[in-house]
């Protein structure tokens, strides 16, 4: 099922809450792309949990959703791999699908999400995560 | 009666990374996604309800495969070669030294699942021509699958398109082949659309498609109506401009009619036309619209046309609110009033049977 930005926006405000007020436990967090634009830009769950991200892809066009530091974007930004799923932290959305990875983050830090495919991480396909500890 | 309306000559130089076939007005996509279209020049003529498109795509030399998506305002009843010199003729007679080569480009391969319609498939030398039928998801869909690899800009750009009119050519180039056919590079494939509608209109936010916000988008479009046509946006001179450039405006000679009409498949240009040239020069991601054209001589050009209003959009009639009450407060004073003195007035009231 194909969601909008703002039932997109409406999970992601529920996930934050629950992060802030409980206790570790499974998270999910939707993220849309609409227009080769992730949604929401900016997001935080906590460390030491398992988080299940649920790319929802609307673009008829394939997207990337790569999440790292700097050192690891530095090095996609010259990769060559066709497509990513080997790696929970590297995934391939096809076209009008979605992809579901799951990670656990260990540390808190700022970590950025970004799509490799050419041009689109110049066109502003780039979220920010926080991990809060 | 013939009305010529819109011939779109593209003399696009596209440079790609390995092959560079320019095309028209349309997407511009390479094997890597990347796009760096110089110059577009299209000739769109309208007469009798039937646009003629013309462009061309210009095998520039190198390899690979390319492609390019055009959005149309209408489903082609024909595709075909176009006549040879129609772009270069409209190019010499608004250009004392024309020196621009005629490029278009484009490739693809694929198949499909949620794809769009397929309305026509057609082959012009090495050019392979799809017309489609799709919102933008479907038409993206077909042409990722047909080996398009679209720019991040593209999803936006269909939807554009597609909510005004669904109907897309996507043409893939394969520079292989035209270098197997023998064609040098320069050479160009003209290609000449034939499209029933009421409604023409120029796509130019396409142009733009895979560039940089602040990349410039050059196109030459030359417009053939019957009239002196109106424009929206409207096109000012050098020193109003504001990327559209009004550069020739005048009724067309003679002698340009004659020699257009003695081209291949353009003998349904008219004896007297109007004969427009608009000049696109600006970035590209100021190029958020294309050229509403209205040939009738009533001087409207469609805002949905233009792009700044959405298809469909025309508000449904509003119920007449204003009335309702006034006609609700009517009947609360005077029905009582008309109720009271009918009964007081009673059967005298009436007028006298007739003897």
């Amino acid at each position: 099922m194909r969601l909008g930005r703002l039932p997109a926006a409406a999970v992601l405000l529920v996930v934050a809450t629950a992060a802030a007020g409980c206790a570790a436990g499974p998270r999910t967090v939707t993220i849309t792309i609409h227009y080769s634009a992730f949604d929401p830009p900016r997001l935080s769950v906590p460390s030491g949990v398992p988080v299940t991200f649920v790319l929802v892809n609307e673009d008829p066009i394939d997207h990337e959703w790569l999440i790292g530091d700097d050192a690891f974007h530095e090095l996609h930004r010259t990769g060559t791999h066709a497509t990513h799923g080997a790696s929970p932290t590297e995934v391939t959305v096809p076209a009008l699908e979605t992809v579901r990875t799951t990670i656990t983050f260990e540390l808190p830090g700022t970590l950025a999400y970004i799509c490799h495919l050419p041009g689109h991480e110049a066109y502003g396909m780039v979220g920010v995560l926080s991990v809060e500890g | 009666m013939r009305r010529p309306w819109l011939s779109l000559a593209v003399a696009t130089a596209a440079l790609l990374i390995t092959a560079a076939p320019a095309m028209a007005c349309g997407g511009l996509i390479g094997p890597n996604g990347a796009v760096n279209l110089l110059r577009t020049t299209t000739f769109a003529g309208y007469h009798d309800g039937v646009e003629h498109y013309v462009t061309s795509f210009e095998f520039a030399g190198g390899g690979g495969a390319f492609g390019s998506i055009t959005p149309l305002p209408g489903i082609p009843t024909s595709v075909e070669r176009g006549g040879d010199w129609t772009l270069q003729r409209l190019i010499r007679e608004t250009d004392p030294i024309p020196d621009l080569a005629f490029f278009a480009a484009e490739s693809a391969g694929g198949d499909a699942l949620r794809e769009a319609e397929v309305l026509l498939e057609t082959t012009i030398d090495a050019l392979d021509i799809t017309i489609l039928r799709g919102g933008g998801d479907e038409v993206g869909l077909w042409a990722q699958n047909h080996g398009f690899r679209l720019p991040p800009d593209a999803p936006e750009v269909l939807d554009f398109y597609a909510d005004r009119s669904p109907i897309f050519m996507a043409a893939a180039f394969d520079a292989d082949a035209a270098a197997e056919r023998g064609q040098a590079v320069g050479d160009g494939t003209p290609v000449h659309l034939t499209i029933p509608t009421d409604n023409p209109w120029v796509p130019l936010r396409i142009l733009g498609l895979g560039k940089g916000a602040l990349e410039t988008v050059e196109a030459d479009v030359y417009l053939l109506t019957d009239t002196k046509p109106a424009l929206l946006p409207k096109a000012g001179d050098f020193a109003e401009s504001d990327g559209l450039i009004l550069d020739h405006s005048a009724a067309a000679s003679e002698s340009l009619l004659a020699d257009l009409r003695s081209d291949v498949g353009m003998e349904w240009i008219p004896e007297t036309a109007w004969l427009t040239k608009v000049v696109v020069d600006t970035a590209a991601g100021d190029l958020d619209y294309d050229l509403a054209i209205d040939a009738s001589g009533q001087g409207r050009p469609s805002a949905v046309d233009a792009g700044y209003a959405p298809f469909s959009t025309n508000p449904a009639p509003r119920p007449p609110v204003a009335l309702y009450l006034l006609l609700a407060a009517v009947t609360v004073v005077a029905l009582p009033w008309l109720v009271a003195r009918v009964g007081a007035s009673g059967p005298a009231a009436r007028p006298p049977a007739a003897a």
